[in-house]
């Protein structure tokens, strides 16, 4: 399988199956739609009003090589592969919900506005150990293990937080595994004190915004309804600095209040952050802010004239990282990670404050997913093994697009969501990935292009 | 090649031989918290 386009003059060629992308001329690029279809001396007939003879016969021989080589048109072999899933499933993430509360009430909150439909209750510190003793008796060998504190707002409960890094720290030589600890949070009571603390021992910490003050003060406000724009920007800025703008992100949410989110992602990078997430919210149709078919040609816009500015101010030497164009052709996640994806269900759970477990934060509050409580050893092994052979093969929309190898099936909650299947991929959120992956690949071209 | 530029091999094929470590990041963890985007994650080993 193969997947051309074409953007802002550059001619791309993914083959799918092993991963090889190349820059085509024109000539090559229009040769490639006959190509395997029809006869050389057909195809000189189709293109003689744009090329010579010669230049299709290069071009054909040089596509030939390619396939030779087997950097196009390459067989799918990884199905075959899928066996060796049958090991045994071992746990090696938990989003730890160490607040089922929060500071804010967020407009867009897939959580409810903090509860995740139930209590607004804090986890304690007893819960949050005995989820660390869960996750090393479930994570087998895996040595790298991690921990997202998660909310509701974590900095509710930050005494908790630290009593359990300090926990999960003094297991690690016992059990010889390595904890990488991260936090999001909405910034709003982040201090000096807890600054230290988390650029010390945290690997990675999420810091949510949204972009322009009037895109985030829509959706993200307080309690009385004002906006957090004005409080929360100092805190994150310092904290990203104190971080050496590496190792954070800044994550946002847009919806179709701010269709040109393109503008939010670069005012973020205009006040100096290097690490810059925004991404579309999975809302509900009924919301009236929720992303639809027919806002899609907009936002494809959005993120080609994204990436134009991406790599002109990477090239400018202004550069920052966008989460989603982010992609390293040669070093990138292997074909297992790719094939199954985010883990959720098996490889990575979600733990409630009181201690129950989901296959991940967007599934807490849904009975039929609950896979059993931290303060018993049993594991939901049904639950388990569903989501661990829920696969870019047992996804019938997945087997046939050529994206599959980057999203890699997909979020199982927004397809879940959507279509009530986790195996049956939510529509709009593909389209907007193979925009994105497109974007990315393009982006990578011309930055790569530049090295050449 | 005069009318095609390769960027990269064939690195899904290569990394079937050492891949499947799953010491890597869990991608939920890094910075998307509800969309799936797996090939923007790295190899622990590299």
């Amino acid at each position: 399988m193969i997947h051309k386009f074409s953007l802002f003059g550059t001619n791309i060629v993914l083959d799918v199956n092993s991963g090889s992308v190349h820059i085509f001329d024109d000539v090559a690029y229009d040769v490639l739609d006959f190509y395997k279809k029809h006869e050389a001396s057909t195809i000189y007939g189709k293109l003689s009003s744009k090329y010579s003879e010669a230049q299709v016969t290069e071009a054909l021989e040089e596509i030939g090589e390619l396939e030779a080589c087997g950097l196009l048109y390459s067989k799918d072999e990884y199905e075959e592969y899928l066996p060796l899933w049958e090991k045994p499933a071992v746990v090696k993430a938990m989003c730890l919900h160490i607040s089922h509360d929060c500071n804010l009430r967020c407009r867009y909150c897939f959580a409810g506005t903090g509860n995740f439909g139930g209590d607004r209750i804090n986890m304690s510190a007893d819960i949050g150990k005995k989820a660390i003793d869960f996750l090393i008796s479930q994570s087998g060998n895996r040595r790298n293990l991690e921990i997202d504190f998660f909310g509701g707002e974590p900095m509710l409960n930050f005494h908790v937080v630290k009593e359990i890094v300090e926990y999960a720290l003094s297991r690690e030589k016992k059990f010889n595994k390595k904890f990488k600890f991260t936090l999001t949070t909405n910034a709003v009571l982040l201090k000096e004190e807890h600054k230290d603390y988390i650029n010390k021992n945290f690997h990675n910490i999420v810091l949510s915004i949204d972009g322009r003050k009037e895109t985030n003060d829509r959706m993200r406000i307080k309690i009385d309804g004002s906006g957090t724009y004005g409080d929360i920007l100092p805190k994150i800025k310092d904290m990203a600095d104190s971080r050496n703008q590496d190792n954070y992100y800044v994550r946002g949410t847009f919806t179709r209040e701010n269709l040109d989110f393109s503008k939010d992602v670069l005012h973020l990078a205009d006040l100096g952050f290097k690490q810059v997430s925004v991404e579309p919210v999975v809302a509900a149709m009924d919301t009236g802010y929720d992303i639809r078919e027919e806002d899609l040609c907009t936002l494809f816009g959005e993120y080609e004239s994204l990436a134009a500015e991406y790599v002109k101010r990477a090239k400018d030497g202004r550069g920052f990282n966008f989460f989603h164009f982010m992609i390293d052709l040669s070093q990138g996640p292997c074909i297992s990670k790719r094939l199954g994806g985010c883990g959720s269900g098996h490889e990575y759970l979600a733990v409630t404050p009181s201690g129950d477990i989901y296959p991940c934060h967007q599934f807490v509050g849904m009975d039929e997913f609950k896979m059993g409580n931290v303060m018993n050893e049993g594991l939901n092994k049904e639950i388990q093994n569903t989501f661990k052979k829920s696969n870019v093969y047992s996804k019938e929309k997945c087997r046939g697009c050529w994206a599959k190898f980057y999203c890699s099936g997909g979020c199982a909650a927004n397809a879940f969501q959507f279509n009530k299947d986790i195996n049956s991929p939510y529509e709009i959120g593909c389209e907007l990935e193979k925009k994105r992956v497109e974007c990315a690949l393009w982006a990578k071209a011309q930055l790569m292009d530049n090295e050449l | 090649m005069k009318h095609i530029k390769i960027l990269n091999g064939s690195t899904l094929k290569d990394s079937l031989k050492n891949g499947g470590c799953g010491e890597c990041q869990t991608s939920c963890q890094s910075a998307c918290k509800t969309s799936c985007t797996v090939a923007n994650q790295s190899c622990q080993k590299n």
